[in-house]
């Protein structure tokens, strides 16, 4: 299933980035899938990509409701939320694990050779700070005096824009380069930063900042999609938490099996050597949950 | 009730998502989607 997962996580990467006319046409692509919010997070800036990026519309909707409210439409990107929340009922988290493109890119950097850190669980609540004050209140309150508001994850925070938009267009472009100031550079160390942090913890962004993570991770615990835990079974072997690239301690009852912070790679499952844990589709179970109660207990 | 969860919670969703196709937002999507972002690339 592993296996899968790698070619899923290809597959949509290429589909997400599969514009390569760019050099020879328009530097983005302008056509009618850019409608669609891609999953993962992927810039829509970036050269080659063909879908919208969800983070980035809900943003541009958020910082632009006061002139949308004065012409009487109501865009408060019940769109955005609404397909984001549709597949995190299905699948919760999933797409995180399966689809995103920056979830690849990480998983890719900590395979290199380096020193390995475990990570600081404290900054797991980082991402829900980064999705209600960057993405949430300054789009929304921090506003011109025509009451247009900026895009704070993606101009001060974004690592991906940085990557796959801010690089490939400053260096096919003299004059974007010649426009990049203290900006570019702020957001270029971020990015470098980021990028060492991911060769030494598994998963840092998804982990400590990614505000879509958070929105998804909402979803985990009432998704038609639920990991399951069997205590009975388990041997204690601590596979799973050697396996878990976000570190999700469920079989001594420190997490929830469907916490927030699970990914859904399904590693877990995969490599139990006592199929301790299972994996359901359908209505959440009155006793979802419990199992790791009943160790606490 | 829990065990019906994940069905509120997608027909709450796509009812949300009609809402944003039916008040006109994908366009909105579209015409930010399709013009380089200088905030996202580190310009403006």
């Amino acid at each position: 299933m592993q296996r899968l997962r790698r070619k899923s996580q290809y597959i949509f990467t290429l589909l997400a980035n599969a514009y390569w006319l760019f050099p020879w046409k328009s530097p983005i692509y302008q056509g009618p899938l850019k409608k669609i919010c891609f999953p993962g997070l992927n810039c829509h800036s970036c050269p080659a990509a063909t879908m919208s990026c969800p983070l980035g519309a809900f943003q541009n909707l958020l910082a632009t409701l006061r002139p949308s409210l004065q012409m009487g439409q109501l865009h408060i990107g019940a769109y955005v939320l609404g397909s984001l929340g549709l597949i995190g009922s299905v699948a919760g988290r999933m797409p995180c694990g399966w689809i995103c493109p920056f979830g690849l890119l990480q998983e890719w950097l900590f395979l290199l050779p380096a020193p390995k850190f475990s990570f600081w669980r404290p900054l797991r609540i980082g991402p829900y700070i980064f999705l209600i004050v960057f993405v949430v209140l300054l789009p929304l309150f921090v506003v011109d005096s025509s009451g247009y508001g900026s895009v704070w994850f993606c101009k001060y925070v974004c690592p991906a824009g940085t990557l796959e938009a801010g690089i490939p267009l400053l260096s096919m472009d003299q004059g974007l380069r010649g426009a990049a100031g203290w900006l570019f550079t702020y957001k270029f160390v971020i990015l470098i930063l980021l990028l060492i942090w991911c060769t030494l913890t598994s998963r840092p962004f998804c982990r400590a900042i990614c505000p879509l993570g958070a929105i998804y991770g909402f979803f985990n615990r009432v998704s038609w999609l639920q990991l399951r835990f069997h205590p009975d079974r388990c041997v204690q072997c601590e596979a799973c938490l050697t396996a878990c690239p976000t570190d999700v301690s469920f079989y001594n009852g420190l997490d929830d099996l469907n916490s927030a912070a699970c990914i859904r790679c399904l590693r877990c499952y995969n490599i139990c050597p006592a199929n301790a844990v299972s994996l359901e589709f359908g209505p959440v179970r009155e006793d979802i949950g419990k199992a790791v109660n009943t160790i606490e207990n | 009730m829990k065990r019906y969860l994940p069905l509120f919670t997608t027909i709450a969703f796509i009812t949300l998502l009609a809402l944003g196709i039916w008040s006109g937002e994908m366009p909105v999507v579209w015409q930010k989607a399709v013009t380089v972002c200088l905030s996202c690339i580190g310009i403006g």
